[in-house]
């Protein structure tokens, strides 16, 4: 044996065995994702191809792009997603932006008023606006106390009580991948612009924005895929008004007990989110979702 | 860039910035001549990266002047002052390429873009990085950053041009490249440069004049050679160079230590409290007869170094102070020198007999 086979074979299986370990800390969570997720969405890919007669059937996904109905719940859905993301972006990045220039004692502060309402439930906040928002409810009695107008406005049981409550939900989700990609960016490179002879507004948007777009784009993102399968806001505060997929989901179970119906919507719905993923990850790293740096 | 166009002096009128009671700019004055290499020399805290800021426009001082040839510009916002500056990370735009780095400042200044993209390549060459103009920032060594960084500062032709330790991230080798690199630049290009270091050798190689900084104040401001020879103080002195310092006492017009008269030249400073500084290689090991315009010290031999190039050798004074020599080593003499515990004679010229006042002022 050469000298350099020198302890080589044992070597090499402690390098196996730590990877082993490595592995069987993960199992766990493995286990878990495969019952909780693999088996089922399995199991709702195949209800879907099932008739009413219990034979294999596309009359689920036929009945999608024959009814007007259906079209116009996708049509209502991503119309929700998409004007709550721009309007979490229009008030989330002015935010994020103040935050990070912040000194960190004075940040962390505002971070955590941030993340308040993110551990208030769902549910709870949901009521709150709906109490609130309401014909008799503060906003308008005060508003029309202080003259700001007549006649109560409709808030709830609408597009706008909808918005409303999705946008102080989602904000946190868009706040905090902005706020920390803009931590990120080094404030040398806004004194460089300066001294390179850009005025303030100039070298915000020619350094300072251009760099913390990862963050806004994967907050953007994050935002936009959770909107797509919410359920509980528009469902409170849309009143029956507004009627995004999850929601069709719930009354074909509930009202109808079609299952294969309910099915089809969430394997479309799941498709469509794994394409707008597909679409975001071509020009962006989706790691920055989970706060990754640059 | 036309060399040599229109450098401008700077004048700094007592500039105090406090931050709660630490003085970080003590009432500090100076005037930087027009085409001039000042160096700003200081360990870290001593306010040089501070004033550095103040004349970038960064830091707004409590109160002072500041003028660029006859301007006031204390109140003028940075991107209003014209000058370059190269920062001690570079600061380079990730989202840009190298010329879109580059072209940066030119694009701000509307230059037309056939003539931009001149000078950018103009530039680019100056600094030695010709055809690196579509590499992305994250493609280059720490050394080509560097050359980039002061490509922008320099490609809109600043009248003034600002350096805060442009260098410290590079290893030894390219850091002494550079250091004569620059020095060409600054030749070729004739603005007016302040640089900011605490390399004590860096500020030697580069610098026309060396303001040596400490406590928000300046200490001394010197060229380099006065600032070596003939430093102002303890702090100067100690800083710069290795020094060892002896206690010694006015007598007459002259100074004795341990009761031998000195022979020297130049002034005594004011004060009673003062030492002689000696520089360990402005000493010589002394073997048989003895010059008589050389001051000479008994001593000890208390420890011996090698240390590749030199020597470094410690001896005892008989009044128990140390001093340290230093000397080349060639023709094998390493092996002759004297041992740890030998008695030895220590030579030191009289023109290299320097005595300085205790204290920082």
């Amino acid at each position: 044996m050469a000298a350099t086979d020198l302890h080589a074979a044992d070597l090499r299986r402690d390098e196996r065995l730590e990877r082993w370990k490595l592995f069987g800390l993960a199992s766990p969570a493995i286990l878990l994702v495969l019952v909780v997720l693999v088996i089922p969405v399995g199991w709702l890919f195949y209800v879907s191809f099932v008739g009413a007669d219990g034979n294999f059937s596309l009359e689920n996904y036929e009945r999608m792009v024959s009814r007007k109905s259906y079209l116009r719940i996708f049509v209502t859905t991503f119309q929700v997603s998409i004007l709550t993301t721009v309007l979490c972006i229009v008030i989330g990045y002015p935010l994020a932006y103040f935050i990070s220039q912040l000194p960190t004692r004075w940040a962390n502060l505002c971070l955590v008023t941030v993340l308040l309402p993110f551990w208030t439930s769902l549910l709870v906040r949901t009521y709150a606006w709906l109490v609130l928002l309401q014909k008799q409810g503060l906003v308008n009695q005060w508003a029309i106390s202080l003259g700001l107008w007549d006649e109560p406005l409709k808030f709830v049981h609408n597009m706008t009580g909808t918005l409303i409550g999705m946008v102080h939900i989602m904000l946190p989700f868009l706040i905090l991948p902005v706020y920390g990609a803009m931590r990120a960016i080094d404030k040398d490179y806004l004194k460089a612009a300066s001294n390179l002879g850009a005025s303030p507004r100039r070298a915000f948007w020619t350094v300072f924005f251009p760099l913390s777009t990862p963050g806004l784009f994967a907050g953007s993102l994050m935002v936009f895929v959770l909107c797509l399968g919410f359920f509980v806001t528009p469902a409170v505060l849309g009143g029956g008004r507004v009627i995004m997929v999850s929601m069709k989901i719930v009354s074909n179970i509930e009202l109808f007990v079609n299952w294969g119906a309910a099915s089809s919507l969430g394997v479309v719905l799941l498709v469509l989110t794994v394409i707008v993923l597909w679409i975001a990850s071509r020009f962006t790293r989706l790691e920055q979702m989970a706060g990754g740096g640059h | 860039m036309t060399a040599k166009t229109g450098a401008l002096p700077i004048t700094v009128r007592d500039v105090t910035k406090t931050y709660g009671s630490v003085h970080a700019l003590d009432s500090v004055s100076l005037n930087v001549k027009s085409g001039e290499f000042l160096t700003l020399l200081g360990p870290s805290g001593s306010g040089k990266t501070t004033l550095l800021m103040v004349l970038a426009g960064f830091t707004r001082p409590d109160c002072g002047s500041l003028k660029f040839g006859d301007d006031e510009m204390i109140r003028t916002p940075p991107h209003l002052r014209g000058v370059g500056m190269v920062f001690q990370n570079y600061a380079l735009f990730p989202h840009m390429t190298v010329a879109g780095n580059v072209g940066y400042p030119l694009k701000l200044r509307n230059v037309p873009k056939a003539e931009a993209r001149d000078r950018i390549d103009r530039a680019l060459e100056l600094v030695q990085l010709a055809g690196y103009g579509d590499r992305g920032i994250d493609q280059l060594s720490g050394g080509q950053k560097q050359r980039v960084a002061l490509a922008r500062s320099i490609v809109f032709e600043p009248r003034i041009l600002l350096m805060d330790e442009p260098l410290s991230a590079l290893d030894k080798k390219l850091r002494d490249r550079m250091q004569i690199e620059l020095r060409h630049l600054h030749e070729q290009l004739g603005m007016t440069t302040v640089y900011v270091t605490h390399d004590q050798r860096e500020a030697l190689t580069m610098s026309d004049r060396i303001a040596v900084v400490n406590h928000g104040r300046i200490m001394q401001l010197a060229e380099p050679q006065q600032l070596y020879d003939r430093p102002a103080n303890k702090f100067v002195a100690d800083f710069i160079g290795d020094s060892s310092f002896l206690p010694v006492a006015r007598e007459g017009a002259g100074v004795s230590f341990v009761g031998a008269k000195l022979q020297m030249e130049g002034a005594l400073p004011e004060g009673n409290d003062l030492l002689l500084m000696v520089r360990p290689e402005r000493v010589r090991l002394q073997t048989g007869d003895l010059p008589d315009d050389t001051n000479i010290f008994d001593a000890k031999v208390t420890e011996l170094v090698y240390q590749g190039e030199s020597y470094l050798l410690y001896a005892r004074l008989p009044d128990g102070s140390e001093i340290a020599v230093r000397g080349a080593i060639r023709e094998g003499t390493f092996g002759k020198l004297p041992q740890v515990g030998d008695a030895v004679k220590l030579g030191l010229h009289k023109a290299d007999t320097v005595v300085i006042a205790d204290g920082d002022r």
